[in-house]
């Protein structure tokens, strides 16, 4: 197991690199840079600037540069924050982000997973009907319209939540950002948990398990949901890494000072530094919670053996 | 041979039509999506106002069936119009949809000033009849305007933008999707029917196109071609044909080792042949069926998109600029988010019941 998540990590490599290569000359060859204002800057000053951020070298020369500070764990000063590091700035939103997503996932998993159940379980009946409908609901309402009619409803009508804001953390703050996280995602793990469990019911050690007597709770509980969750499992891997990296429209709306927002305004202020931080940790986060996917995989399902 | 294939597709997709036609959420769902097709195609056509035309005396009015302005309305207009055009106000009445006003001015009064009265929204075709040189009366008829759906900040008829922004988005949503299809039809077809080292070439490039984070990627877009139309389609589909890419390659995958194609093979039939006269074929059930999964997702994407301010420029609007308009104006004119979500949110549940239905209806395993 350890060898098997040390290769694939090993393989996964080539791919943060492809990745980081190109986005670093996609936002390059963009038009603009990051010191283009209303206002032209005096020449000298100018080129000053870009000489102090190497901006002034070839662009082979920057990347070479940029990579060898990412292997040092420099991801370099902001451009349009200079009194801020790149890390600096990751270090003070990601767990703002880490939080709201990391309640969502587990909210979403737990709560649509349960739904999920219930409606494989009564198929037709009125549990999973309704189901079907929130979940239906849930993922083509968009977060921009349930984020302010949220805002409309709990903060300005029955005044119990705050409009927004992030307060360090308070709980209070945290439950407009984490319920319009979840919705789309507990409306998608719904879906598939209860499509996976009704064909998990179907199967035939299920029948042979109710056929040896063993209680409802137990064939369901012991037997099914373990083949059940496997494609909830792989949802969740790539919506864990998405969700605990931010949302711009969440992190907007509510004024919540998570990383989300970076990737647009970084990207449109060509905050080049800012932007390649971003994805850089995007990306290590798809690439880790794949792995912990496949080793998940393992431990559910005995039939998957690694090497 | 021809004809005995012809004949044998035919009946696949006719039964799928009759399983699709016995399931009413499926069916209702196609029609909602006619109907809706039709009124964003037509409707702009035939709503009473244009979507760009500016009404300045009916900035955020909320949405009515009636006719606007409102018995209310009318003092308060003819004394601002007044005053505009540095009148005295002495009195007013209203006879059915004419209003005669008196006015009355220290110096003399210019004829001219009946265009301050036309150039208002409410009234039309003002005649000044001068009783001497300081008094006058103007008659003037009350012009009637419909605003369905109420109006937006800048007193544009919501009604005729919602039915436009529609057609942007539904156009997006249908063309994109079919760009995003055509080039994962493609691409995964290729990929897994090829097989071996290029296989896995075409595949891992996928993967790193996957792994770049998605608004990154169409934020580049946006910066290297600037904000326009057509580039929405290609930015949608350039990152929405993955998924589409994967599921084919792994159909194909299947195909690839069943009879027909290996009888094929042995006939000697080209490579290129068997691509397109046995493995797309074949491969259209599961397309269509994720397409229709795919539209919604382009529309909520391009929605997205356009919230940020990446989308389409005004005049011309779309389903997510007239949400985002709406929710800047949340808690005072809620009619400007409510009828825009409604629509966008009909059609995408439609879609999706509609793509549930074609599903059960093309996959002949649960049957």
């Amino acid at each position: 197991m350890l060898r098997y998540s040390l290769r694939r990590l090993a393989t996964a490599l080539p791919t943060l690199l492809a990745v980081i290569t190109l986005s670093f000359f996609m936002m390059r060859i963009a038009p603009g840079g990051p010191f283009d204002q209303e206002r032209a800057l005096d020449p000298v000053i100018r080129a000053n600037m870009e000489a102090a951020y190497h901006l002034d070298l070839p662009l082979w020369h920057q990347y070479l540069i940029y990579l060898g500070n990412l292997l040092r764990g420099d991801l370099g000063p902001s451009f349009t924050m200079p009194e801020f590091t790149v890390a600096e700035l990751f270090a003070a939103g990601l767990p703002v982000s880490v939080q709201l997503g990391g309640w969502a996932l587990v909210l979403a998993l737990l709560i649509g997973g349960g739904l999920g159940i219930a409606a494989a379980l009564r198929q037709n009946g009125w549990i999973d009907v309704a189901v079907v409908a929130v979940a239906t609901a849930g993922s083509t309402i968009p977060t921009f319209v349930v984020a302010p009619v949220f805002q409309l409803v709990f903060g300005l009508s029955l005044m119990w939540l705050p409009v927004g804001g992030w307060q360090d953390g308070a709980a209070r703050n945290m439950v407009g950002p984490v319920v319009c996280l979840m919705l789309p995602q507990l409306a998608v793990v719904a879906r598939l948990m209860r499509g996976s469990m009704i064909e998990a019911l179907r199967a035939h050690h299920i029948r042979t398990a109710r056929a040896m007597g063993l209680s409802g709770w137990s064939v369901v509980g012991r037997h099914a949901l373990r083949s059940a969750m496997l494609p909830v499992v792989s949802y969740a891997g790539p919506a864990a890494a998405a969700l605990l990296t931010g949302s711009v429209v969440v992190e907007t709306i509510f004024s919540v000072p998570g990383v989300g927002r970076y990737f647009v305004d970084a990207a449109l202020n060509r905050d080049y530094t800012v932007v390649m931080g971003a994805v850089v940790v995007v990306a290590v986060f798809t690439i880790v919670f794949n792995l912990i996917v496949d080793l998940l995989y393992a431990i559910i399902d005995p039939r998957v053996r690694y090497a | 041979m021809h004809d005995h294939i012809s004949a044998h597709s035919q009946s696949l997709w006719s039964k799928a039509w009759t399983r699709l036609k016995r399931n009413r959420a499926a069916m209702a769902s196609l029609t909602y999506l006619v109907l809706m097709v039709l009124a964003c195609s037509f409707g702009p056509m035939l709503a009473p106002n244009s979507y760009s035309e500016l009404f300045q005396s009916y900035t955020r009015v909320p949405a009515s069936l009636s006719a606007y302005p409102r018995a209310e309305q009318i003092g308060p207009a003819i004394e601002a119009t007044a005053a505009r055009a540095r009148l005295d106000l002495t009195g007013w009445q209203l006879q059915g949809d004419t209003v005669v006003i008196e006015v009355s001015a220290r110096r003399a009064i210019d004829p001219r000033a009946v265009q301050y009265f036309d150039r208002s929204d409410l009234f039309a075709d003002t005649r000044l009849q001068a009783t001497d040189d300081t008094h006058a009366t103007l008659t003037a008829q009350i012009e009637r305007h419909w605003f369905f759906f109420g109006t937006d900040a800048t007193g544009r008829d919501l009604f005729a933008r919602t039915l436009i922004a529609g057609r942007v988005s539904l156009a997006i949503g249908v063309l994109a999707g079919l760009v995003a299809a055509v080039i994962g039809v493609f691409y995964g077809a290729i990929a897994g029917f090829a097989g071996g080292r290029t296989d896995q070439i075409m595949m891992r490039v996928v993967d790193v196109l996957y792994s770049l984070p998605f608004i990154f990627f169409v934020i580049m877009l946006v910066v290297f071609f600037g904000r326009n139309f057509l580039l929405m389609f290609v930015a949608v589909g350039a990152v929405l044909w993955l998924d589409m890419a994967r599921i084919v390659r792994g159909q194909t995958l299947s195909l690839r080792r069943q009879e027909f194609v290996e009888a094929a093979e042995a006939l000697g039939v080209s490579p290129f042949a068997i691509l397109t006269r046995h493995i797309i074929p074949n491969l259209l059930g599961p397309v269509i069926v994720f397409l229709t999964l795919l539209v919604p997702n382009v529309i909520i994407l391009e929605s997205f998109l356009s919230y940020l301010g990446f989308g389409v420029q005004e005049p011309m609007s779309s389903w997510g600029i007239l949400i985002a308009q709406g929710a800047r104006a949340m808690p005072s004119a809620n009619w400007m988010l409510a009828f825009p979500a409604l629509f966008l949110i009909s059609t995408l549940f439609a879609l999706n019941f509609l793509g549930d239905g074609l599903r059960d209806a093309l996959d002949p395993k649960d049957h």
